[in-house]
Order: C-alpha cells, then sequence, then structure tokens
C-alpha cells in the first residue's frame, strides 16, 4: 500500500485518482502509523513552501518522513518534491525535510515567463529506477516558479527551460523527487507512478 | 523547451457536450467524460470545459463531470464558465481541476483574478477573453458568452490581466470562431506582443494548416479547438502530425 502524505496542501486527489487507474493501493493519511505501515510513501503538494513545511512540522509529519525515506521508497511530487531538499526560499528562508542536500531557489532566466508551465522534455541525467522503460525524450508536465539546485549526482533528468532546470531527483537508495506533475503526464507519467509502485514488487 | 499544446474544448451544457456556431444554433452530443478520454487517447495536451450556459442563466458549474473525467484522463484539466467568486474557484479545483477560465466576471470584477492568483496561485487562473475587431488594429471584449460589449479595449485588457496576476489568457476571435477560416492572426499577435503570460489561441480553426500557421506567424503557447475535434474532422494526433513536419515541438 502507499501512502500519499495529506497534511493540508492541495491537489491530493489527483495522485489517488492516478494510483487508482493504474490498479496501485494507496491511501490519503495524515496518520503517522499509517505512513509507518505503508509500503512506499508519496508526498504531493500544491503551494508555498514555508506554509507546507510548517503544517508538516506541527502535526509531526516531518519527522515520520524522515525516519521513513530511510527505510522505503519515497517520491516527493512537485512542492513535495522541493521539500526534501534541506532549504527553500519561497518569500523567507524555510528549513526543508534535508532527505537531498540542496536548495530551491526562484527560477530566473532572462526572457522566459514564470511559472514555468506546460510540457517539457525530460533529458535524462544518470540511472534512475522510475525512468525504466521510457525513452528519454517523453514530455511531462511541469507548474512551478522554484527549482531545485543540486548536486548532478543526484539528478536523474532535467529539463530546459532557458537553461537545466532539476525535472527528477534520485538519492541512490530510497529518496526520489519529481518537479513535474506525473499524475498529469499522461502515459508517460502514469507509467513512472508504476515504476515507483514497482519498487516494493 | 516547452511544447505547444493542443487543447479540445468541450463545450458543456446540462453535462451534455455542446458546439455552438457563433455561439448560436447549439446542436447536443454526447457524455463529456467520454469525450475527454477519447482526446486524451489522441494525445491531447489539456482539455478544457466550458459550461457554455453558466454564465448566462447562472447555472453552477459542473462539478461532477470534472470529478469522473479526473478519474479518467490524466493531463491538465480546466473548468470555465459561470465562475463568479474564490468559493467557485475552490469548489471546482477540489473537484479535480488544475485551472479555472475566468471571463464575464473577471471583466466585472477584475479583483477576482488577484486573488485567485494570490490564494491557488497564477498558474490556476486563465482568463477567457472574447473579443471582436471595432477598427484596424482595434479589438474590445466582450461578455455573457459575446452578448455584451464592454467597450473595453483588448490590449489594454490583457496587461491589466498580466498585472492581476493571471497565468494565462485563452483568446477567442468572435470574428474568427465558427468560420473554420483560420485563427485570428492578426489578433493574436498583438495581443501574444502585449504580454508576457502564455497564450492560447481560440476560435476559427478549419484545417490542418491553421495550426502551423498559428504557431508560426505568432507567439501562441497553445490552440484550442471545439467542434473541429467534436466532429472528428480532424484529430488531435492528425493536428501533432503536421505541425513535428512544420518542426514546432509538439509532445
Amino acid at each position: 500500500m502507499i501512502a500519499i502524505v495529506d497534511y493540508g496542501a492541495g491537489n491530493i486527489f489527483s495522485v489517488k485518482n492516478a494510483l487508482d487507474y493504474i490498479g496501485e493501493e494507496c491511501k490519503l493519511t495524515s496518520n503517522a502509523d499509517e505512513i509507518r505501515a505503508a509500503d512506499e510513501v508519496i508526498l504531493p503538494g500544491v503551494g508555498a513552501f514555508p506554509k507546507a513545511m510548517q503544517m508538516l512540522g506541527e502535526s509531526g509529519l516531518a519527522d515520520v518522513i524522515k525516519e521513513q525515506a530511510k527505510v522505503k521508497p519515497f517520491l516527493g511530487i512537485c512542492l513535495g518534491m522541493q521539500l526534501i531538499f534541506d532549504k527553500g526560499y519561497e518569500f523567507e528562508e524555510t528549513n526543508g525535510l534535508g532527505l537531498i542536500p540542496g536548495a530551491v531557489k526562484k527560477i530566473e532566466r532572462v526572457g522566459m515567463s514564470i511559472p514555468h508551465m506546460g510540457w517539457n522534455q525530460l533529458e535524462f541525467n544518470g540511472e534512475c529506477p522510475l525512468l525504466a522503460g521510457l525513452n528519454g525524450d517523453e514530455y511531462v508536465y511541469f507548474v512551478h516558479s522554484f527549482a531545485a539546485e543540486c548536486d548532478d549526482k543526484d539528478v536523474a533528468a532535467y529539463c530546459d527551460y532557458g537553461g537545466k532546470v532539476t525535472a527528477l531527483v534520485y538519492d541512490g537508495k530510497y529518496v526520489y523527487g519529481s518537479q513535474f506533475h506525473p499524475e498529469k503526464s499522461g502515459e508517460s507519467g502514469l507509467k513512472i507512478l508504476k515504476n515507483f509502485a514497482g519498487l516494493v514488487k | 523547451m516547452l511544447a505547444k499544446r493542443i487543447i479540445p474544448c468541450l463545450d458543456v451544457r446540462d453535462g451534455k457536450v455542446v458546439k455552438g456556431i457563433n455561439f448560436v444554433g447549439i446542436k447536443e452530443v454526447g457524455d463529456p467524460v467520454e469525450c475527454a478520454a477519447e482526446y486524451n487517447k489522441q494525445g491531447a495536451d489539456e482539455i478544457v470545459f466550458y459550461d457554455i450556459t453558466a454564465s448566462y442563466e447562472g447555472r453552477g458549474v459542473i462539478l461532477d463531470v470534472v470529478r469522473e473525467a479526473a478519474k479518467k484522463v490524466f493531463v491538465p484539466l480546466t473548468v470555465g464558465g459561470g465562475i463568479t467568486t474564490v468559493d467557485d474557484i475552490r469548489e471546482i479545483l477540489r473537484a479535480g481541476a488544475d485551472k479555472v477560465s475566468v471571463n464575464s466576471q473577471a471583466v466585472k470584477n477584475p479583483q477576482l483574478i488577484k486573488e485567485g492568483a494570490d490564494i491557488f496561485g497564477s498558474q490556476c487562473i486563465c482568463v477567457g477573453i472574447d473579443a471582436k475587431k471595432i477598427a484596424d488594429k482595434r479589438w474590445t471584449v466582450f461578455i455573457n458568452g459575446g452578448r455584451v460589449d464592454m467597450k473595453l479595449d483588448l490590449i489594454d485588457w490583457v496587461r491589466e490581466i498580466e498585472k492581476l496576476g493571471a497565468g494565462e489568457i485563452c483568446l477567442n476571435s468572435m470574428d474568427a470562431d465558427g468560420t473554420k477560416e483560420g485563427f485570428d492572426i492578426e489578433m493574436l499577435e498583438a495581443v501574444c506582443n502585449a504580454v508576457t503570460i502564455p497564450v492560447i489561441a481560440s476560435g476559427g480553426a478549419g484545417k490542418l494548416a491553421d495550426f502551423p500557421e498559428v504557431f508560426e506567424k505568432t507567439g501562441s503557447s497553445a490552440a484550442l479547438a471545439a467542434s473541429l475535434f467534436h466532429y472528428r474532422e480532424l484529430t488531435v494526433d492528425d493536428v501533432k502530425h503536421e505541425l513535428k513536419k512544420h518542426n514546432i515541438p509538439v509532445r
């Protein structure tokens, strides 16, 4: 069972809809015991970094996630992906979950409109089990104004938006993060979610 | 680089898909959820549900349609028509939509754009515009499904929309809509030059060649069509093949 962490951020149903559609058992939950009992954890999220960390902190879920991401596959999506880094700089400097070293900063590219919104092409950068069966030229759906800056070795895929943008990260163990929305990325996105679910099978 | 998007629009009334020509002569055909699933299969990059009579008759939006579509279609969904308050936006997003398209009410109460963008993020707020040419290089904005001329200059309006925090503009040319003679290149170019946010071209698509034309001659980020796809004169896939031939990036 995949626990989808419900911490009050928007748009969590689309992740559940996508997992239901591909036949993967999942549950929206804010209960620490259910998250601990799950085989895998997904942290979705749309919204702002400081507010999300505040909600995760106050509910105690931040600690549960940090502990569980060491022992089972964990996938952060969009804001959920940004939260896995050390720090975020949306409105103010905020500590993240610190699962992968790096910081999340405003995208600043000359002549490019922000948010970076739409279908952009993945450029693979190293091995990642979530990309199994993909060709390397797939388009996936992005909506974000901030992006992760981290070590190249943790980046599984970039996309190009007036320069490289971190699209998918993987720490080589249990922690995955996708800046794009696999649950809104058509067949390619469903394949990525299927690959994530398949990690424990 | 971002792919240019092809967006089928489903005009919905009473939970059924309809398509009007110049907003009159409405025919009723089809289940919107099934239509959306079919467009998804064809490779649609986004799907718009437009509650065509909502703003006119004050009907609520089609939350059930969105809820069901969100279970089967995994590309962004946009809902427009009859949105008047921040609560309307919240309900639609909660039902599973990714964006809303506000039109008449945005003109009557521009603060709705700002409030919506502040609360839900710019990416959720698309402003739909119906505009008509009144003189050389001059267009005005109409509301209530093209029934009321607001005597509002189009270029002034798109600049204001951008300032208020809208994430996108969906620009429908009332002159081109229903004619199948191609997109309104002149009007689209004027708007694309006036703002930096993405512009969706709407109204007038009638043949394959209209799609490369709109992307080659204007800065539009996406092209929207309703009846053309609805009556299967073309599929989304046909359009994308044509765009690829012209080296226009598509998914």
